[in-house]
């Protein structure tokens, strides 16, 4: 397949965009016309070829300029980065997850060969060939966590389960959509997801553990979230609220094509087997809301979603400074045809 | 959604191993690997008994880094609903077995600073493959091992010959008893407890335990049970207009698979919440065998574990 690298950025000028063959990829997210919550969990099993779903491990035209964001986020900030001593089994199993994935899935730009714990790793867009005994920390240049997701797009974070609960003792999260590794890491799965609106009443929470505690081996899951970010911006932490808050009263009814995009999580969760940990590993994709508009279906329909969000999620999602201009942009695409079911583009 | 993805094994070895026990050997079908897993983690074995499928649950005990093949040990109990009748009579080297992939209900915490196990008869199962992880891995433990006599005692001079000093070995016909008191008296902070056995032992060595005044969090036993036995009820499903009758020797969850229904389980013990139905009414008196629900909840006799639980009296509706 003809995995072509860009050249961009996702901060100071901002040169990140989408090919049209990656704009008819976007994980588009809402299967109907009206906002509505759902956990919307499903099984990470293989999608359609050429959909962000067809690999376990989604590899795609930004991967090495994304690459190159997290290692200048964790320059400035290696907080971005940290495991507690337990999960050092955890990482080793991120390792063989994400190596036999990717090499499996993209066996022309990475290759992986293991002969028994002696491992050769060849990352060729990112020109690394590693030779590692597995298990071994001594023998590889950064710790196993670390070492891999510098290498795959998406945060990850790594959940200890003990007591009935999972615990974040372990993750690399630099393209967040504001929160926070160093604020949660050692909080368990109630904790962190305290601040969310509406939900905790319904008792989404209290399910989605216990179904999360019961995750298989062998059977991961998926699920999409989403938001919005002004500007390509990978990274919004709140650490760097200084930096992209402001950007938020920049928009005018003018550049909402260009500014606003819509930020697609996709989610997934697998079981380890040698720790019996989980990995949660959140992929962030970004669309410019003018090249969403390419599909008619989505401009519609996000347009009739994002009128219909409740007030609190528009606060919560942190959309309220801009969030009458998108509506009222959108409104232009929106001819009051109906829309197709499911996600896809028509 | 049911049990979990499958796999299908070849039972390359079967070994008797003490009085009652024995030893199978499983093999992918394929010749492939099988996946890794964690000590403690138990599959659920399916085996296909006449017009019957009976399912139950064994710990893995082989080295969780051992790709080639599992290894469970089976116990003929006399009350068996036939499940270890089945692998002790009825199968053969060579023969081949849908098993479920690994679950673990049992993981050891790894913030421990030391891991006591206590293990009662064949409750040393899921302490070997814990042992062999831990021990590749550099951890401190300390293996406790009650047998009632030498011939019951599967797998003890295995465990010595492994660990050597770090297991220790109570047989109950040469009047050695497992000394609880003192090994919970004296242990470091930051020990973590295991307990695996009968019950009975269960309850003995947690609540001991606990009196010594052991935080919670380093309390941990493997609660599986059996589905006990017990009096014959009808069960309706509310949603699907379906009536099912629940013999004695057989689980609500059995009749419920026997009757067609893909019906949610994991450990089929009462343990790990998996198979929890609500109840929509009930004529009669649930008996909670389960280790899930809180006092509250049975109280409230809105849920029940249909793995293990069931009805004494006449009709069970339930919301599927
Ligand atoms: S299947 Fe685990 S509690 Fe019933």
């Amino acid at each position: 397949m003809g995995l072509v690298f860009k050249t961009e950025t996702f901060r100071d000028d901002f040169t990140f965009s989408n090919s049209p063959a990656s704009i008819r990829r976007f994980p588009f997210p809402f299967d109907r016309d009206a906002y509505a919550y759902s956990v919307n969990i499903e099984p990470h099993t293989k999608g359609a070829p050429g959909s962000v779903f067809e690999f376990p491990i989604d590899v795609d035209e930004h991967y090495v300029a994304e690459m190159h964001d997290r290692a200048l986020v964790l320059k400035a900030d290696p907080l971005r980065c940290q495991s507690l001593p337990h999960m050092i089994t955890a990482e080793w199993d991120l390792v063989e997850l994400l190596m036999t994935s990717m090499a499996e899935a993209y066996p022309e730009h990475f290759t992986l060969t293991r002969d028994g714990d002696a491992w050769h790793w060849i990352n060729r867009p990112l020109g690394i060939d590693d030779r590692f005994t597995f298990g071994d920390t001594a023998t590889l240049p950064l710790p196993p966590m670390e070492y891999i997701t510098r290498q795959c797009q998406g945060d990850f974070s790594l959940l200890d389960q003990r007591d009935n609960n999972l615990w974040m003792d372990a993750g690399i999260v630099t393209t967040q959509a504001d929160w926070s590794l160093d604020f949660d890491i050692g909080m368990n799965f109630m904790e962190w997801h305290g601040p969310v609106p509406l939900a905790h009443e319904a008792g989404v929470f209290d399910r989605a553990l216990k179904f999360l505690l019961n995750l298989q081996l062998g059977r991961p899951v998926r699920r999409l979230n989403w938001t919005m970010t002004i500007n390509p911006r990978l990274d919004t932490s709140p650490e760097n609220y200084h930096k992209w808050g402001t950007d938020r009263t920049t928009v005018t009814t003018e550049n909402v094509g260009d500014k606003v995009h819509l930020r697609v999580e996709l989610q997934a969760l697998w079981r380890l087997p040698r720790s019996n940990a989980i990995v949660f590993s959140i992929r962030c994709y970004l669309i410019k809301l003018s090249e969403l508009v390419t599909s008619p279906k989505w401009a519609r329909r996000l347009h009739r979603v994002l009128k219909s969000l409740p007030p609190e999620l528009i606060d919560y999602k942190g959309l309220t400074r801009y969030h009458p201009q998108t509506v009222e942009w959108l409104s232009k695409f929106d001819d009051g045809a109906p829309t197709s079911p499911g996600i896809g583009p028509d | 959604m049911s049990g979990g993805a499958e796999l299908r094994v070849k039972i390359a070895e079967i070994e008797p191993v003490a009085t009652d026990v024995r030893r199978f050997r499983f093999v992918a079908a394929d010749g492939g690997a099988l996946p890794l897993f964690s000590g403690g983690a138990h599959v659920v074995v399916g085996m296909e008994a006449g017009d019957r499928r009976i399912r139950n649950a064994y710990s893995l005990m082989g080295s969780p880094f051992d790709e080639s093949s599992y290894q469970v040990s089976v116990l003929k109990t006399r009350d068996s609903r036939g499940g270890s009748v089945f692998l002790h009579e009825r199968v053969a080297v060579g023969d081949t077995l849908v098993i479920s992939h690994p679950v673990n209900l049992f993981p050891v915490d790894r913030r421990a600073r030391k891991h006591l196990f206590i293990a009662g008869g064949i409750g040393i199962t899921p302490f070997l493959a814990m042992a062999e992880q831990l021990s590749e891995e550099g951890a401190r433990f300390e293996l406790h091992y009650a047998m009632r006599a030498r011939d019951c005692g599967a797998y003890a001079e295995e465990a010595a010959r492994l660990y050597g000093g770090r297991v220790h070995l109570y047989c109950s016909a040469e009047g050695r008893r497992l000394p609880v008191d003192a090994l919970l008296a004296n242990q470091p902070l930051g020990t973590h407890l295991y307990v695996c056995g009968p019950e009975r032992m269960i309850e003995g060595v947690i609540g001991a335990a606990r009196d010594a005044g052991w935080p919670e969090e380093n309390l941990h036993a493997e609660r599986f049970q059996a589905p006990p036995a017990g009096e014959p009820f009808r069960a309706r499903l509310a949603r699907s207009g379906i009536s099912i009758d629940v013999g004695p020797h057989q689980s609500l969850l059995e009749a419920l698979e026997a009757a067609g229904i893909d019906a949610p389980y994991l450990c089929r013990g009462g343990a790990c919440g998996q198979c929890e139905t609500a109840i929509v009414s009930c004529d009669g008196t649930l008996v909670h065998n389960d280790h899930y629900l809180t006092p509250e909840e049975r109280a409230g006799a809105a849920k029940i574990m249909t793995c293990v639980s069931r009805l004494a009296g006449r009709e069970l509706v339930l919301d599927l």
